[in-house]
């Protein structure tokens, strides 16, 4: 009877529910032999807890071994991006509660880049084509004594790009760079696009003559996988379609 | 093993070692050590912006700037440090934008400038727009900047690389010149050690806000740099000041940043009250953070607290146009929405104090040069950023001047390394000298497994520390959290990694990163306990006001030699060094 005097007490602690849930892992250390294996683990997760906490909540308490970056856990130093029931994004980004947990969660490396232990994939393929675009304002003629003018239209032009934070889950979603090791890629386009439209800089004309090359931009197919898997909300897909109108037309 | 052999060795690749590198790699043959990636680094993480008194939208001077940092720093600042930061902040913000980092813009097109936590005009009449920014993701366009700089510079970066421990000709608390050699470092991929001889060797590896359990900070934030350091009797400064900042999400410590407050928002409690008014009627919710914390804290503690444990404050920026939201503040009102479902445009966000930014660290003068006592510097061995303390700081950072030091000290320590490395020698090094590294990994590595685990002993520490070191202490409250890290200490001393393995063992250097936590966990709690006065973050409930005739001193904790006893029975010995004053006596804050 007076419990339900007590009830707005244990509302409190209602607050925050707990559940099952089970992720399903793609496992892999060369250094043990064997091959790549799925295991599962099952945990018990509480309300806003994202897959990266699950993950901890297997490494801290279940299984040391089991591999993963990570770093800042809010989805802005793009340390863990990878493959969730089938989508890239990124751990510390995506709810348990979003996703269906009546069915086991599948957790894979991002794809297209070389496996080296667990989740982690070997980057230096991602940040090379990275490399390749000139990722860098080049700003001919005599610098000025105080900052460069640029006006708030010109500096939205590539605001949307400037958000990237080379996590590759763009890239990495992309079934051309799957299967043409020669493709830079979404995150280096993105990246190309974000200095080529840029009012201060004077070397688009480089960059546009890059992108037309066979690794450039003619080998997107516009499948928008780019845009859906990118954490950060950036219009990857328009933003390559930006730079392929700049190349047919020779210039920015 | 292998060895290799560097002008400069840079020890992190966040906004610090990138800018210093920018430096140092024009004037020498340069390697940036990191254990993430440089992108990954926690600056990137910084959201508001960097001061500095450029006057594009109002009149503003650096001198004005400098006030304010000294006194945001209630008088520890060392005030000549102050000065070059807030004269040389015009020309870092000037340099970034030349690199092409993307500020927002004023409507002739110069970089806009906002308001931010205790920057004012007129010696502290009213706050003043100084603060130069891109959105609110300020540090992820200097992180970005920086490294493709460095790409464009072809900076060497060893990614993935820890470095474990530094190299000195000898100890550096002994009378004898001592310089350093190099560090010794272990790469994830493979688990080798590699030994980095270097005529100079900067620090600059960030924060320690790991040992809280509610903190912006990312998790590799361990503090690595200042814990090897003291290992091998270099000193730590001011440690026991640690900012809170006002606005962490509620129960996840995630950053909003100030900005928030800048561009109109207002904390709230349950009443729905404006509370700050009644603690700093001027500023308001711009006050200093370590008053607007305090301020939040005490709401709760009096039970003004929201929600249904009364356990957090409100951050409401309903009255802002969603439009001017999402011009200015599109990432944090993202976070709120993500990780609390909580609608920005049309609820109060829940907010309350998180574990933000040591002020205190390894003791550096105003060219970088790392201190080993009072007076003297190790030569070749420098720091700059979080992981120093130089002092610019003092008691309480002012908001956007992480984003100043890093690129104005910086870019000091990049070019004061590379010439001093033009002037020098290698330092001969005996062999051997990765031996306490190996054995320390091996020790971990080997032990048989324990049913105890790293993970639980880091909790226990966080949550000891959350409980007792935290916004409001007592020497009560420290000698529990310190008995309680000598517990974990000693727990620490058995427990056993799972993963045994070479390649990516990250089970083994969290537990390495665990051990580093714990001797800067002891530094901190031990400062908080010998200083009895509040001042800045540092807040003693029995010791309430500032003491200026006791206290007007940095904090120097030196790890105890063989036969030297520390304080109360640690292994530390606790020293003094004198506050910089040049223009601002000390007097009373208000705001």
């Amino acid at each position: 009877m007076t419990a339900v005097a007590e009830k707005p007490e244990t509302q409190g602690a209602a607050e925050i529910p707990s559940f099952e849930v089970t992720l399903r892992i793609a496992r892999f250390d060369p250094e043990s032999g064997a091959g790549a294996a799925w295991q599962d683990f099952t945990l018990t997760m509480h309300g806003t807890d994202r897959v990266l906490d699950a993950l901890h909540e297997i490494k801290w308490h279940h299984d040391g071994s089991l591999t993963f970056r990570r770093s800042c856990a809010h989805g802005v130093c793009g340390s863990d991006a990878m493959r969730i029931n089938g989508r890239n994004r990124l751990a510390c980004k995506t709810l348990l509660k979003d996703l269906d947990i009546s069915k086991p969660i599948t957790v894979e490396p991002i794809k297209g880049l070389p496996v080296e232990k667990d989740l982690i994939v070997d980057m230096e393929p991602f940040f090379d084509s990275y490399k390749e675009v000139m990722p860098f304002l080049v700003a001919r003629g005599q610098e000025p004594s105080r900052e460069r003018l640029q006006s708030a239209e010109q500096r939205e032009v590539f605001d949307d790009t400037t958000k990237c934070i080379l996590c590759a889950a763009c890239t990495s979603s992309c079934p051309v760079f799957w299967t043409d090791g020669q493709y830079f890629g979404p995150a280096a386009i993105v990246n190309a696009h974000r200095f080529i439209f840029d009012s201060r800089d004077d070397a688009g004309e480089q960059r546009l003559e890059i992108l037309n090359s066979k690794q450039g931009v003619w080998r997107c197919r516009t499948t928008f996988n780019c845009s859906e898997a990118c954490p950060r909300g950036i219009q990857v897909t328009k933003a390559i379609a930006e730079v392929k109108q700049a190349v047919i037309r020779g210039r920015v | 093993m292998q060895t290799h052999t560097y002008d400069v060795v840079i020890v992190g690749a966040g906004g610090a070692g990138m800018r210093a590198a920018l430096e140092s790699s024009k004037r020498a043959r340069t390697a940036v050590l990191t254990k993430l990636y440089p992108t990954r680094s926690h600056t990137g993480a910084a959201q508001g912006g960097m001061c500095a008194a450029l006057a594009n939208v109002e009149e503003d001077n650096w001198e004005w700037h400098t006030y304010d940092t000294v006194k945001g720093g209630d008088y520890l600042v060392d005030q000549d440090a102050a000065e070059v930061m807030a004269k040389e902040a015009i020309d870092a913000v000037l340099d970034l934008e030349k690199m092409g980092l993307p500020f927002n813009r004023t409507p002739e097109g110069k970089i806009d400038q906002r308001r931010f936590g205790g920057h004012t005009r007129e010696h502290g009449e009213a706050p003043v727009r100084r603060s130069c920014y891109a959105a609110d993701r300020t540090g992820h366009m200097i992180l970005q900047t920086l490294y493709q700089n460095c790409v464009k510079q072809n900076v060497e970066f060893f990614n993935e690389f820890y470095v474990l421990d530094v190299l000195m000709t000898g100890d550096p608390r002994d009378e004898a010149e001592v310089r350093a050699s190099g560090v010794v470092a272990y790469e994830l991929a493979t688990g080798e050690v590699h030994i980095f001889r270097a005529k100079s060797v900067v620090f600059a590896s960030g924060g320690f806000g790991k040992m809280f359990k509610t903190t912006s900070n990312a998790h590799t934030l361990t503090g690595d740099g200042p814990a090897m350091a003291l290992r091998r009797g270099i000193p730590l400064e001011d440690m026991e000041f640690f900012q809170f900042h006002p606005t962490g999400l509620a129960g996840l410590g995630i950053l909003l940043s100030e900005a928030a407050r800048g561009e109109g928002g207002i904390l709230r409690n349950a009443q729905m009250e404006r509370f700050m008014e009644r603690y700093a009627p001027t500023l308001k919710d711009l006050a200093p953070r370590d008053v607007v914390a305090r301020a939040m804290a005490n709401e709760v503690r009096e039970g003004r607290g929201c929600g249904p444990n009364k356990d957090y404050v409100l951050l409401d920026l309903t009255h802002l146009e969603p439009a001017h939201i999402d011009a200015k503040l599109p990432d944090i009102t993202e976070f709120a929405r993500t990780y609390l479902g909580v609608e920005p445009y049309t609820e109060p966000v829940p907010v309350f104090p998180t574990a933000h930014y040591g002020m205190g660290g390894m003791p550096t003068n105003i060219k970088g040069e790392v201190l080993r006592n009072e007076t003297d510097v190790v030569p070749g061995l420098y720091a700059a950023g979080e992981v120093a303390c130089v002092s610019v700081h003092g008691g309480n950072r002012l908001g956007t001047n992480s984003l100043l030091d890093i690129n104005v000290f910086g870019r000091r320590a990049g070019i004061y390394a590379a010439e001093h490395a033009a002037g020098v020698e290698l330092a001969e090094i005996e062999p051997g000298l990765e031996a306490p590294t190996v054995e320390l990994l091996e020790r971990l590595r080997d032990r048989p497994a324990t049913t105890d685990r790293i993970a639980d002993i880091r909790r226990d520490l966080q949550e000891t520390m959350d409980a007792n070191v935290q916004v409001f202490r007592t020497e009560e409250t420290c000698r529990t959290a310190l008995a309680d890290i000598h517990q974990l200490k000693k727990r620490y001393e058995t427990v056993a990694v799972q993963d045994k393995g070479r390649r990516y063992n990250l089970d083994l250097l969290e537990a390495v990163e665990l051990g580093f936590l714990l001797d800067l966990a002891e530094v901190v709690t031990v400062g908080a306990l010998n200083r009895k006065e509040s001042r800045g973050g540092h807040f003693r409930e029995d010791f309430e006001k500032r003491d200026d005739v006791n206290y007007l001193w940095h904090t120097m904790a030196y790890r105890t030699r063989e036969g030297e006893e520390g304080f109360e029975g640690t292994d530390i010995r606790l020293g003094t060094k004198p506050v910089v004053i040049t223009r601002y006596e000390p007097k009373e804050r208000t705001f």
